[in-house]
């Protein structure tokens, strides 16, 4: 008969036992080894039924594909831009998977993007080396304007968002800016006010610090509200959309 | 004549004093101090990142590269010269092979982590504290790893077998000194570096590892602590 070692939300160290027996499935950020299943990084114990998975806390971005991530344009080649996407690796993005345009052989290609140019698009490839591609077709995946970029810690996005993009929507909802979060952290933020702007970035740093102390949402609206003096709502993005778009 | 009492008045087979503490290096993605006796080792870890030259890339696993140094006031009075030496690179290199065996590189192709590892403060076993700080910046930095390592020195010292040797005990000037540093993957057992400097006989080395192997599970617990420690508060919101 199975049993497990840890509780719920407990943080444990790689190699740390986890479960005992075979009653259990390893999922993400954790090892079977024997009859155990094992901590393969430093991570929150999440208990889903029969599967165990770590909810990282730490560590650099890894592309993965389906990711919407914000990249910055840092060459431009025959077929298209390579682009950095804040991680161990440059991904790729072909002309054909930028523009609709017909786009003449040998055209300068500076004309969509150019080198510095910010970008929001969607993961569509990863290879087993780490060739990536990005991709622009699909909603709200575009060329990023005038802005601020802001990059925080890749494992705390999941807060900044919030709950259906519960959190990103109040933020926006307080500062009248547009806020679009990368996967890998990147986080493009622009207003018509800069005062606007300069808000929702310290509210982005206030919870990337404290985004382990519970009661972050109610924290964070109380916070918005003292500053702006607006009263807040929370909202969820419907069904289907991404918090990105609107 | 007989080693009947260590220099610093503890049992054979007690470890010195630790304190470790983690993120000890805001900008590092990973950093820890770990602290054994007199000595301190920092450690800084940074990556997974780019690796230039390019031809130092390697396609199939991702690169570990260690970087050892004692700073120059870290000694007993006299300046230890700054900068890599034969010293700093053969133990930079030993460290490098004694972390190997714990870390996934499969998931970081083409791309380097980078491990600094500094000492302000030194009584020997500075190797082994490394070790210790260097596992324990890498789990910090939140890569994929099978176990964390413990280390340290055990020995010889004239007689006696001991734990954790002291730099009076590795110069005891009247009889035989063996220094034999180890690192261990305390859920496993197994030992991913052994060294030895001096002589020793079959019974004594025997006698010595398995007193090490008790003494890397008490340093593992402080490892641990320190690890959980850092994220204790940590709770999840959704």
């Amino acid at each position: 008969m199975g049993e497990i070692i840890v509780k719920e939300k407990d943080v444990v160290v790689p190699g740390e036992v986890i479960a005992k027996g075979m009653d259990f499935l390893p999922g993400m950020g954790t090892t079977r080894q024997g009859d155990n299943i094992l901590a393969a990084r430093i991570g929150l114990v999440n208990i889903d039924g029969r599967a165990i998975r770590l909810i990282p806390l730490s560590g650099q971005y890894l592309p993965r594909t389906g990711d919407t991530i914000i990249a910055n344009v840092v060459d431009v080649n025959f077929s298209g831009w390579r682009v950095e996407t804040n991680s161990a690796y440059s991904a790729m993005l072909n002309v054909k998977d930028a523009t609709s345009d017909f786009v003449a052989k040998g055209a300068d290609l500076t004309q969509y993007f150019d080198v510095g140019d910010y970008l929001v698009g969607k993961i569509v490839n990863v290879t087993t080396q780490m060739l990536i591609d990005i991709s622009l077709r699909g909603p709200g995946l575009r060329k990023l304007g005038e802005g601020r970029i802001l990059k925080v810690a890749s494992s705390k996005v999941p807060r900044i968002i919030g709950k259906k993009g519960s959190m990103v929507s109040m933020i926006k909802q307080a500062t009248d800016t547009k806020i679009i979060v990368g996967q890998n952290g990147v986080i493009w933020i622009s207003g018509e006010d800069p005062k606007g702007e300069l808000i929702a970035v310290n509210t982005i740093k206030k919870i990337e610090e404290e985004a382990h102390i519970p009661g972050l949402t109610d924290r964070i609206k109380s916070h918005l509200e003292q500053i702006t003096g607006r009263q807040l709502q929370l909202q969820e993005t419907p069904e289907g959309m991404s918090h990105n778009e609107g | 004549m007989t080693y009947s009492k260590r220099s610093d008045g503890r049992k054979f087979d007690e470890l010195r004093e630790m304190e470790a503490k983690v993120g000890v290096i805001k900008r590092a993605d990973g950093s820890a101090m770990f602290k054994i006796g007199k000595t301190t080792a920092y450690c800084a870890v940074y990556g997974p990142r780019n690796l230039y030259p390019k031809f130092l890339q390697n396609p199939l696993k991702g690169t570990l590269r260690v970087n050892y140094s004692m700073m120059p006031f870290s000694g007993s009075g006299n300046r230890v010269k700054p900068g890599p030496n034969r010293r700093a690179r053969e133990i930079s290199l030993v460290i490098e092979k004694a972390i190997t065996p714990v870390l996934d590189l499969g998931e970081f192709p083409n791309s380097v982590i980078d491990i600094f590892i500094e000492l302000p403060q030194t009584d020997a076993g500075t190797r082994c504290a490394g070790i210790c700080a260097a596992s324990m910046a890498l789990a910090d930095a939140g890569l994929a790893m099978t176990d964390l390592v413990a280390a340290v020195s055990v020995g010889r010292v004239d007689d006696k077998v001991v734990v954790d040797l002291c730099y009076d005990e590795e110069a005891y000037p009247d009889g035989p000194v063996a220094d034999v540093p180890i690192a261990m993957l305390p859920n496993s057992g197994k030992i991913s570096l052994l060294q030895m400097d001096g002589e020793i006989s079959n019974e004594q080395l025997v006698k010595a590892l398995k007193m090490g192997e008790v003494a890397c599970k008490q340093i593992y617990e402080v490892q641990k602590a320190a690890l959980k420690d850092k994220y204790k508060s940590t709770g999840d919101e959704d």
